[in-house]
């Protein structure tokens, strides 16, 4: 049985920040329903040195964060290992984690980004209407994926699409 | 001509900080000054909110130390639903919330020192920068990043068990706390498998002291004349004198550690203490009343707070305290490097701290909540993991919130983190031609021992690079690197 993390990490109190951890919650309420149990969900402000951790052992990780680049609504991309310190000093990125990862647990999944196109980046809670669209989007190009995950590691090693 | 140096943002601090740096025609360095875009909006925006979701609401402020602000809201909150003034809860609220806390100051160390610090101390802050970070310590001393990974992690596992969730934990509420510890939770983290438990936690905080004192007596002239200046120091201590990370009453000290602040409840706490704007910055700097703007400024964070505190009340951590002052003879240490040393004590107290608290029976049983009269305004104090957090509410017959004043750990080293700054920069920079990476790292090296906390709380993709400018004296750019 193929074991995939999903990790949705950004700040739901500002707006469209919080569209990582919303795309984790709609594929867990999905994985529920449809009696998934290969499947572990985890979300958080920011990634961070532990997760390095949290994702080794696994066999497919899916990173999931809003965007501020101008795509159309979603892409996904792989994640290449990176050793370059993110600017702010408690903030890790997904390269880095994986990086970490196989510096310390000798071996790293397969691990892939999602970034979803947010507009308002507010104090409140809510996502705004197009990036509602984004999200529904994304989560359906998901749950094709995640029905055979070990289709997707075999036949994406360098993908990019949007 | 004067020219002028833009380091923009400062790398691994937290939030977007700039420092610019004047030279005078000799090259000299005539200014400095570090730059703090803080969002100041977040008071207002509470306004108009009923009170009872500010612990929930504040922790938008940051998405790295969001318990601090969710502890120090719910304190505050205390205050206004009648509940007391930090010390009036029950038995289990109380224990709850400073488990939450310690759990909170433990991460927030580990991280800060192995992650943010080791890779300096290990290679040298001259060093290449591509190495210079956890991915080259993870390299070279695997043992040791492997540590900070994990006591992280273990800190991370104590708030999700005591605040219910890592994001927007709503563990504390006004009056007290909303669930108890399980018998399962008290195990996992007593008794789980290496390295998840309290005792390898403990016997990993000790170590990391060590390999701190063992880096300290081979390079003492750097750690003891690193930034090094006389300050005012203020945390928060216990009414006997301990050191108290989640509650207590005000005290400040001077440089020679005379009081001058003597132990005031923090409820009145603007009679002592106020908040200068400068024109320059967006953040605030706050002073002692009585001192003035000149003299009132102060340390606060670890530093402060060993230098505050009578004793440790934890046995480990009270050894080390003892070895701590007597480095500079019982009277306050100003060293900015020493920072980490205290850093590292205060680890180890908060890992003391979490394995009897443990051993508590009332964390798994007992009244969870108080209530009394309620009150028109609070105020809640609490010992950040940076320096000291301050929250203070009004609210009105609606009960929504109408005034909101926060002033966070940060704020209150905005003077010592200018002086830290401007102390390096001279020493390194006065008669140079060329902004070396080292030397800019130096300036870095300076800030980061204070932990800052920049406020910035959205990270989407596609922003904050680190982007270094130089102007010349008409503000044209002559130069800009971006790493």
């Amino acid at each position: 049985m193929t074991k995939v993390l999903l990790y949705g990490f950004g700040n739901p109190g500002r707006r469209d920040d919080g569209l990582g951890i919303a795309f984790v919650d709609k594929i867990e309420q999905w994985a529920l329903s449809a009696g998934k149990t290969n499947m572990e969900f985890e979300s958080n402000y920011q990634l961070n040195i532990e997760d390095a951790e949290v994702i080794a052992g696994k066999d497919l990780v899916i990173f999931a964060d809003a965007s501020r680049e101008e795509i159309s609504d979603y892409c996904v991309s792989k994640v290449d290992e990176s050793s370059k310190v993110a600017f702010t000093s408690h903030e890790a990125s997904p390269g880095y984690v994986v990086k970490l990862c196989k510096d310390l647990f000798g071996n790293a999944p397969p691990a892939y980004l999602v970034h979803i196109r947010g507009y308002d980046w507010d104090f409140a809670e809510g996502l705004s209407e197009k990036a509602l669209e984004n999200l529904d989007k994304a989560v359906a190009c998901f749950l094709d994926i995640l029905e055979k995950p070990e289709t997707f590691i075999e036949g994406t090693k360098n993908v990019k699409f949007c | 001509m004067t020219k002028k140096i833009t380091i923009e943002p400062v790398t691994r601090v937290e939030g977007h900080g700039k420092v610019t740096i004047h030279l005078d025609d000799q090259n000299n360095v005539s200014q400095s000054r570090l730059h703090i875009v803080e969002f100041r909006g977040f008071e207002r925006f509470v306004q108009g909110r009923p009170y009872w979701e500010a612990p929930v609401l504040v922790q938008r402020l940051c998405g790295i130390c969001p318990v601090s602000h969710h502890l120090a809201a719910a304190k505050a909150l205390d205050v206004i639903v009648g509940a007391g003034t930090g010390d009036g809860l029950t038995p289990t609220g109380e224990k709850m919330r400073r488990l939450m806390h310690y759990g909170q100051m433990f991460q927030s160390h580990a991280l800060h020192f192995f992650h943010l610090v080791s890779p300096d101390l290990l290679f040298g802050i001259d060093s290449d920068p591509a190495i210079r970070n956890v991915i080259g310590v993870a390299l070279k001393h695997k043992d040791l990043a492997v540590m900070g990974v994990m006591m992280r992690k273990y800190g991370q596992e104590v708030i999700r068990a005591t605040a219910g969730k890592k994001i927007h934990g709503t563990g504390a509420i006004p009056g007290g706390i909303n669930k108890h510890l399980t018998q399962e939770e008290k195990e996992f983290f007593l008794n789980g498998p290496d390295p998840m438990n309290i005792d390898k936690m403990l016997e990993w905080s000790v170590a990391s002291i060590e390999f701190f004192k063992n880096y300290y007596k081979e390079h003492k002239s750097f750690i003891d004349n690193f930034a090094h200046f006389p300050s005012n120091h203020l945390s928060l201590v216990r009414k006997d004198g301990a050191m108290d990370l989640y509650h207590g009453v005000i005290r400040a000290v001077d440089s020679e550690g005379n009081k001058i602040l003597d132990d005031i409840d923090y409820q009145n706490y603007e009679e002592y203490i106020l908040e200068e704007v400068r024109n320059w910055s967006y953040m605030k700097f706050p002073y002692i009343k009585k001192l003035g703007k000149e003299k009132g400024w102060y340390r606060v964070g670890p530093l402060a707070r060993l230098n505050t505190a009578d004793f440790i009340p934890s046995p480990l951590a009270q050894k080390e305290f003892e070895i701590f002052k007597s480095l500079t003879n019982g009277k306050p240490n100003n060293h900015c490097m020493h920072y980490h040393y205290a850093r590292l004590i205060e680890l180890l107290h908060s890992a003391e701290m979490i394995k009897e608290l443990l051993h508590d029976p009332d964390l798994m049983k007992g009244d969870l909540t108080i209530k009394g009269t309620k009150q028109s305004r609070g105020v809640g104090l609490i010992e950040a993991p940076r320096g000291t957090l301050f929250h203070h509410y009004e609210i009105n017959d609606k009960d929504q919130i109408v005034l909101a004043n926060l002033i966070v750990s940060t704020t209150n080293n905005n003077e010592p983190m200018n002086r830290s700054v401007n102390f390096v920069a001279k020493s390194w920079m006065n008669g140079q031609r060329e902004i070396t990476e080292p030397m800019m790292n130096a300036v870095e090296v300076a800030i980061r021992a204070y932990d800052p906390c920049l406020s910035c709380a959205t990270h989407a993709l596609g922003q904050m690079p680190l982007d270094i400018s130089l102007y010349d004296s008409e503000n044209n750019l002559i130069d800009r690197k971006t790493t």
